[in-house]
């Protein structure tokens, strides 16, 4: 009897333990993040507040693991943290790194701010605690996608399978907004502008040497990476959009040490245009083929024999459509923005930044 | 056997953790930036190296695990020491020069600060850039 005691103390001890070091590990990173939120806005160089927003992001991915939810995680770290970073500083190049002096005064933007976040205070008063299991969200259709998932869809992941199939037509959703802001940019920036315009300028990393070989050997298998992430969406972590960012940013890298024109030597610009737009035509014609076989708009159960390998087909072949215009949607906006850095501004009256 | 292995896997997270504290203590203590970069990334790459190979150490017959470990360390060590190398160089580069001690030696002085720059003349052969196309 005794010695079953001492078991049960020994091991609440141990879980009292591995509670608070997560509480820790949660404090902790609360508190970067409010640090790094803070510093983002008393910062006057903008290349310090973009590198300060990847670290934002990074923190936050870290919180999200320690969530348990890894696909958000993985989405926030190849997003937030690597491209969204990247387009800052190349928008920067183009801009110039400090702060315009202020022509305005923020009192009343600072005092819209401020009851705003009271008012959103307010409104988490009534919100149901942190976790509870009878939160509207958790007694909705959360609790159908947890048990059924496995017998309608057979994926083990559950995410992939709400992503894509229950939740088809919010993806295809997200895709187009994808597709239209590639078009708007293209449209802003790039057929306004003379074909012939080549600018001369060397290479934009030619003297490092050894960052361009060791990129050499990288970029490779961060391809080789995106292909995994691609196909291994229904298994683990992962999917089209996250394997699309991957896959744009070895592109990007390559871009970035051996410059643009030798990018858009290697890299077809018709071609990657053409190909952002089959990605979502791939994905919206599974939803055609699956009305022609008879069944609603994007309900892949009609596109095999069997409910469970139609549905498989067709979450592997609307990924590919969302990963195939992900990547073509973030090089298109690269080096789009990239071709424009070393033009003459006539707009910028500030001094000229070196980011 | 397996003691030996638990107690040298934990001697070398130990030493890795020991590491990498001591690098984030000389980053905020060492006066300059190419010192501070030197201590975080020599500790970063050494202490992520112990606490890899200690975590490898740990594994226990899945070897999936220890292929994904083995892969992290292989990408840590190739990145970086290229990320500091980068880092360095842009510093350099952006007109940042290390704090010297007191004997300053005038062609250490003169080599940093023709750093980057194009040799002027053909007579500057021995520049320190030689810039060589490829």
């Amino acid at each position: 009897m005794s010695r079953r005691l001492t078991l049960i103390a020994v091991l609440s001890i141990q879980i009292i333990r591995s509670r608070a070091i997560e509480i820790l590990i949660n404090v902790i990173l609360l508190a970067f993040l409010a640090i790094t939120a803070l510093s983002l806005a008393f910062t006057k160089d903008l290349f310090a507040s973009v590198m300060l927003t990847g670290i934002y992001s990074l923190l936050s991915a870290a919180f999200f693991v320690l969530m348990d939810a890894v696909d958000v995680a993985f989405t926030e770290a190849a997003v937030g943290a690597g491209i969204s970073t990247i387009l800052m500083v190349t928008t920067l190049t183009i801009t110039g790194r400090y702060e315009n002096r202020k022509l305005y005064h923020p009192v009343i933007a600072l005092s819209v701010v401020i009851v705003t976040g009271v008012m959103l205070i307010i409104g988490t008063m009534d919100m149901p605690a942190f976790g509870s299991d009878t939160a509207p969200a958790q007694v909705h259709v959360g609790p159908y996608y947890i048990t059924h998932s496995g017998e309608d869809i057979d994926i083990p992941n559950i995410v992939t399978s709400v992503l894509a199939s229950y939740r088809g037509f919010d993806t295809f959703g997200e895709i187009v907004v994808v597709f239209t802001a590639v078009i708007g940019v293209l449209a802003l920036l790039e057929f306004s502008r003379k074909e012939n315009e080549v600018v001369n300028t060397p290479a934009p990393m030619f003297q490092h040497k050894i960052l361009r070989i060791v990129s050499k050997i990288l970029i490779p298998p961060i391809m080789l990476f995106a292909m995994y992430v691609q196909f291994h969406g229904e298994y683990g972590p992962g999917g089209g959009f996250q394997a699309g960012v991957i896959f744009a940013s070895s592109i990007i890298l390559y871009a970035m040490l051996f410059g643009i024109e030798q990018t858009r030597k290697a890299v077809s610009m018709p071609v990657v245009k053409i190909l952002s737009a089959l990605g979502v035509l791939i994905y919206g014609s599974v939803g055609i083929v699956s009305m022609l076989n008879g069944g609603n708009y994007l309900n892949y159960s009609v596109l095999a024999e069997s409910d469970i390998t139609g549905q498989h087909v067709g979450i592997i072949i609307i990924e590919l459509g969302v990963g195939i215009t992900v990547a073509t949607a973030m090089i298109l906006i690269f080096l789009t923005f990239a071709r424009r850095i070393g033009k003459s501004n006539p707009n910028s009256g500030t001094k000229e930044g070196t980011a | 056997m397996s003691a030996i292995l638990d107690g040298f896997s934990w001697a070398l997270l130990i030493l890795g953790g020991f590491i990498c504290v001591s690098g984030a203590i000389g980053m905020h203590r060492f006066p300059d930036f190419f010192s501070r970069m030197h201590a975080a990334s020599v500790t970063d790459t050494l202490g992520g190296t112990l606490v890899l190979m200690g975590l490898m150490l740990q594994t226990d017959g899945q070897y999936l695990v220890l292929v994904k470990l083995i892969l992290v360390l292989l990408f840590i060590l190739i990145t970086s020491p290229t990320g500091s190398h980068a880092l360095a160089k842009a510093a350099l580069h952006g007109g940042l020069r290390p704090k010297l001690g007191s004997k300053q030696d005038e062609k250490d002085a003169d080599v940093l600060n023709n750093f980057g720059h194009q040799p002027t003349s053909d007579t500057d052969s021995r520049s320190f850039n030689t810039d060589n196309k490829e």
